[in-house]
């Protein structure tokens, strides 16, 4: 057998067993009433004790929700989904709003401490204090359990916390920027999200402000049943900085679960907003049963002169992935950037890639997708680049490489380029490789074994992008990838 | 240290054999040449030693240092010391060839049982062995073989194989595509390796590699079958005759 062959062997072998986050937290939980009704609506806005403006856009949301129809231009297909047959809130017993670490359950804490999540800020301000200390928002179904470091954040003038509470705390600020991005209606889940959106987190950085610390939030879908919809919005203000991570997992669970988020980022002048996400949701089992639909709207608007906003993905998770971080670039020299490995797997569908939307004089964005395909997965690369008339001199380049291991996945690039604007300058690049036979051999004959080779490879295919992540979740990213594509290393 | 007997193989699932009985024994310490024409067998020969799986072996034996090496997997086969310099070295993208050099040398040590190399060590040893053989810091920093010249690619096997420390070394072709400085330069590599404790199967279709890596004893392989063997001299006589005479023999 081929030494590519047995490899693909290996891989196929793995899914379920390799997923590591698949195990479900025993907590007493508190669930709405199934269905999407106006009814639900109420309840959920209750709940949160929402402003009564807030329960009227969501009420149109939903309204005009239920004009619309499911969009099916995405290479992906999936049993049609029975919004009715689903909670829209499920939340801890214990949690009643974000408190302070002492006070959450700590069954909960077990859970992230179990992931791999940092909760604890006491330990980490004990004794030598480390370089790099990250604040967490962890978001549990559908609401926010706890966010640390936020009284440090709030010295530097940093607010950091869920976005329920942003609503009770500085509902201006929300009110002035949400739906500003993605509006209500943009597509079908965003609108969705619009309506029934539970927990998320909400981040503003005053004018002038680098964030003192690195920004992550940590959503977990523990629920039966239950889609997540979080809403997450940030507000850089002219000249300040911020580097945001957002990490995800789920058990594992035989029937599917729903998980449509909307992200907004606003960076006014001078402002950079550079946002990571390892997503690591459950992607379902060897026969493709189960996993995670992630049907996801992030959209940042680089509304300022001269701002930045830079989206660097790592995909392995989800059954279906349906996801297009995009940057409107409507400021003078304003530039995005979009830097993104997808791996699929097993029986995992991706159609994933970016929009740049060049409206400022002298914009430019850059875009670095490598889509890597195993098993019997299909990963699509959905792009669109444009320019506008006032778009002078915008620039753009773009790169996508497809790397195929096996013989049953698939891979496909779709780019869409429009430029109203003569002066523009648009580059695309694309290549698909296969791992071959002879790469493989020549590794073993080195020595190394046919994980290592796999490996090495693999991470020599998405260095470019390994290397646009922070340093810690460089490495994470890179072991996660290897345990999505192999039996055993990791 | 290999001996091989009576070896019949062929391309998998296809039925011309392509070796017919080759019977080879090199002792540590002898540098063995193979020469032939095109199709003899040569690099069939090589592929087999090294475990490549687009062949099958039909009879006979292969034993390295008295094991049966044919059980083996590639990478056990390198881990004991079994090393294949490729006539066409294959190209490894986003890989720094510094990396891809501990990443195997950590491989063969961990599965021998030993610790890894520590960086210090590492860069002590790649440094050392790079310097032979001109190979230039920059050159390790690109990635392995992409975009390397004919002599790049060369020079990065033998500096491979300098680091691996091998017991057995097996050169496919390493003068093809080479011109006259790389060539002097990648034998003084091979020849900087020659030891008691080693030995080497140099596999070669011009006798001018054997003017810089003199060997031990000179076999021609034709039609699948070692049909004559001898000292140097042999070499200089089929460059001067050509191979003709053998290939009526082995007919």
């Amino acid at each position: 057998m081929p030494a590519v062959q047995e490899t693909i062997e290996q891989v196929k072998a793995i899914d379920v067993d390799q997923y590591k986050y698949g195990f479900v937290t025993d907590i007493e939980s508190e669930k709405g009433a199934k269905g999407l009704s106006e009814e639900t609506i109420r309840f959920l806005s209750a709940k949160k004790n929402e402003p009564e403006w807030m329960t009227e856009w969501r009420l149109d949301a939903l309204r005009r929700f239920q004009q619309m129809e499911e969009p099916d231009w995405a290479r992906v297909s999936y049993p049609k989904i029975d919004f009715d047959d689903l909670y829209y809130w499920a939340a801890p017993k214990s949690v009643e709003g974000p408190k302070s670490l002492d006070e959450v359950d700590p069954e909960l804490l077990a859970t992230y401490e179990k992931l791999g999540i940092p909760l604890a800020e006491q330990e980490m301000l004990a004794g030598v204090e480390p370089k790099n200390r990250v604040a967490v928002d962890a978001v549990f179904d559908s609401v926010s359990v706890v966010t640390t470091f936020k009284e440090e954040l709030k010295k530097a003038g940093v607010i950091f916390c869920s976005i329920s509470e942003a609503l009770r705390e500085y509902p201006d600020l929300v009110k002035k920027y949400l739906g500003s991005v993605v509006p209500v209606t943009d597509n079908y889940y965003a609108t969705l999200n619009s309506a029934v959106f539970s927990d998320g987190s909400f981040v503003y950085i005053p004018e002038g402000v680098r964030c003192p610390m690195e920004l992550s939030t940590y959503f977990r879908i523990n629920e039966q049943n239950t889609g997540q919809f979080e809403r997450t919005l940030i507000i850089a203000e002219k000249g300040s900085y911020v580097s945001y991570l957002e990490g995800c997992t789920a058990p594992q669970r035989d029937e599917n679960q729903l998980h449509a988020a909307v992200v907004e980022l606003v960076a006014l002048d001078d402002a950079e907003i550079k946002y990571s996400t390892v997503q690591n949701w459950f992607p379902g089992d060897k026969e493709g049963k189960g996993g995670i639909y992630n049907f996801v709207t992030k959209r940042g608007d680089c509304r300022g002169k001269n701002s930045k906003i830079s989206w660097t993905q790592v995909e392995t998770g989800s059954a279906i992935t349906w996801k297009y971080p995009s940057c409107i670039l409507r400021g003078e020299n304003s530039r995005g950037e979009f830097y993104s490995i997808a791996v699929s797997n097993g029986y995992q569908q991706v159609d994933s890639g970016t929009k740049m939307i060049h409206l400022g004089k002298n914009s430019s964005s850059r875009i670095i997708s490598k889509g890597i395909s195993a098993g019997r997965s299909q990963n699509t690369y959905r792009g669109l680049v444009s320019a506008h008339r006032k778009a002078s001199n915008a620039r753009n380049f773009t790169q996508c490489d497809s790397l195929l291991i096996g013989q049953d996945c698939g891979a496909h690039t779709v780019p869409y380029i429009e430029s109203k604007n003569a002066s523009a300058q648009f580059e695309h690049e694309a290549t698909t490789s296969k791992i071959s036979d002879d790469q493989m051999f020549y590794c073993l004959q080195r020595g190394l074994s046919e994980e290592e080779a796999v490996a090495l490879i693999v991470n020599g295919f998405v260095k470019d992008v390994i290397q646009q992540l922070p340093m810690e979740f460089a490495v994470e990213a890179q072991k996660l990838i290897s345990i999505s594509l192999e039996g055993s290393v990791g | 240290m290999l001996e091989i007997k009576n070896l019949h193989a062929r391309i998998a699932e296809e039925e011309t054999e392509i070796l017919r009985g080759v019977n080879l024994t090199v002792n540590a310490g002898e540098v063995h040449a193979i020469m032939g024409p095109n199709g003899s067998g040569k690099s069939t020969l090589s592929y087999i030693l090294a475990g490549k799986d687009d062949y099958e072996v039909t009879e006979g034996e292969v034993l390295f240092n008295g094991e049966n090496m044919l059980d083996m997997d590639p990478d056990e086969r390198a881990a004991a010391g079994m090393f294949l310099a490729f006539q066409y070295p294959i190209e490894i993208p986003g890989v720094a060839t510094m990396e891809f050099l501990k990443t195997a040398m950590n491989a063969q040590r961990k599965a021998r049982g030993e610790d890894v190399l520590s960086i210090p060590d590492f860069m002590k040893r790649v440094k050392a062995a790079a310097s032979h053989l001109n190979v230039s810091m920059d050159m390790l920093k690109r990635p392995l073989n992409v975009g390397f010249s004919g002599g790049e690619k060369k020079r990065a096997e033998i500096l491979q194989m300098s680091l691996l420390e091998p017991k057995l070394c097996v050169l496919d072709e390493t003068d093809s595509g080479l011109d006259i400085d790389a060539l002097r330069i990648v034998s003084e590599g091979v020849n900087k390796l020659r030891g008691p404790e080693r030995a080497m199967v140099v596999i070669t279709h011009y006798q001018r590699l054997l003017d810089h890596i003199v060997p031990d004893v000179v076999h021609v392989l034709s039609k699948g079958r070692i049909v004559k063997s001898g000292d140097k001299d042999l070499a200089l006589e089929l460059e001067k005759n050509g191979y003709a005479d053998y290939v009526d023999t082995a007919a």
